[in-house]
């Protein structure tokens, strides 16, 4: 390809290859600071024209790389960086064995993990991200990666997706954390937010789980939190896993093990300091 | 009542782990997951590598487990037709 990039995040390398200068020189400058990759990289994720002439005319990224999906629809090229980290994200939940895999975000302080999981439009990168602004260390918004062995948390810390109304909560973070605000994207307006330096430097510290969290947002919702039965947690972590079934019996196995040794709840609430307050009070418990 | 009779994988086929009153359990042969509640992790126990009909069934649930009901068999039937449903047990 003709622009490439490199990037190691946690236990994972990504290779980006792109048509075009600007994706590429996006991600460079949104990923400063992130290690180059010690060995040969993991996947590969090309950002492609649909078709050759689409290179110049309107053109539009295909998403592609080691793992597709078939009907992908392609990107505006001013949605470059969104096509990117999207590649990278279809390169892990179509193609990662060496770790079960959970939708969620994950956060730790002193030495242990938080997991949130749920639903998209939960709030839980927005919460996780606000978390990582508070003095809890962001290891990643999107996968949390859990090791088939010991059952801890690797770090993923690549950068945060900020949706729509979210991205007004981070308007005083340092301009340079922050990608442009892209707007009319699949997803509605997102902005990507690069983690704390700290979160950066310790991707390679995994850390064991301590609490599992559900989260819900809704304008109406009253702000509670019920714990949920264990058996309700296996299901939905299957659920919220992309390589669960692939995995197959060394899946189970870090799966239950996670599951009976962690506490979990759910927590409805209606704005983001609800939120952090009900997580501050269930860490605390 | 003499109904069918069922048989379940041996013991090394399966791997049950206890969540709060309930079995996950994971099927080697199939590669899938279930969760069961009881009496079912407890009928595939007792029919592991040995066939049994429902009577049958209730009988070694009652010996092994203090299991007992007046209309246990019937109870079992409903279960053991799940149970084959789910392609945990087959007629033997």
């Amino acid at each position: 390809m003709r622009h490439r990039f490199e990037l190691q995040v946690g236990p994972v390398a990504f290779r980006v290859g792109s048509a075009w200068a600007g994706p590429v020189a996006a991600l460079r400058r949104l990923y400063a600071g992130y290690p180059a990759p010690a060995g040969a990289c993991d996947f590969t994720v090309r950002l492609e024209p649909e078709r050759p002439w689409r290179r110049w005319l309107r053109p539009s990224v295909a998403i592609r790389g080691d793992y597709m999906l078939p009907d992908a629809a392609p990107l505006a090229l001013a949605h470059g960086l969104l096509a990117a980290e999207m590649g990278m994200n279809l390169q892990m939940a179509l193609g990662q064995r060496r770790f079960l895999l959970l939708h969620g975000a994950t956060v730790e302080r002193g030495g242990r993990a938080l997991l949130l999981t749920g639903h998209s439009g939960s709030g839980k990168s927005t919460l996780a991200a606000l978390l990582g602004e508070r003095g809890w260390r962001l290891m990643g918004d999107e996968f949390a990666l859990v090791d088939l062995a010991d059952g801890c948390f690797h770090p993923f810390p690549r950068v945060v997706s900020l949706k729509n109304q979210a991205l007004a909560l981070f308007d005083d973070v340092a301009g340079e954390r922050l990608g442009p605000v892209l707007r009319g994207t699949p997803k509605g307006t997102i902005r990507h937010l690069r983690p704390r330096s700290e979160a950066i430097a310790r991707m390679d510290e995994p850390a064991a789980p301590r609490l599992i969290l559900f989260p819900r947002f809704g304008r109406d919702l009253a702000a509670e939190a019920r714990p949920v039965g264990a058996a309700e947690v296996f299901v939905r972590l299957t659920q919220a896993s992309t390589n669960y079934v692939t995995l197959g019996e060394v899946g189970f196995a870090a799966l239950a093990a996670l599951v009976a040794g962690t506490p979990a709840s759910a927590i409805d609430y209606a704005s983001t300091e609800e939120a952090v307050g009900l997580v501050e009070a269930l860490w605390a418990a | 009542m003499a109904g069918p009779l069922y048989i379940a994988d041996p013991a090394d086929c399966v791997r049950a782990v206890p969540l709060e009153g309930l079995t996950a359990l994971y099927h080697r042969p199939s590669g899938t997951t279930h969760i069961l509640a009881p009496p079912a992790p407890q009928i595939l126990e007792v029919l592991a590598g040995s066939p049994a009909d429902a009577d049958e069934v209730a009988e070694r649930l009652a010996r092994r487990f203090d299991l007992a009901s007046e209309d246990a068999g019937a109870a079992i039937a409903a279960r053991l037709s799940e149970l084959e449903a789910a392609g945990l047990v087959r007629r033997g």
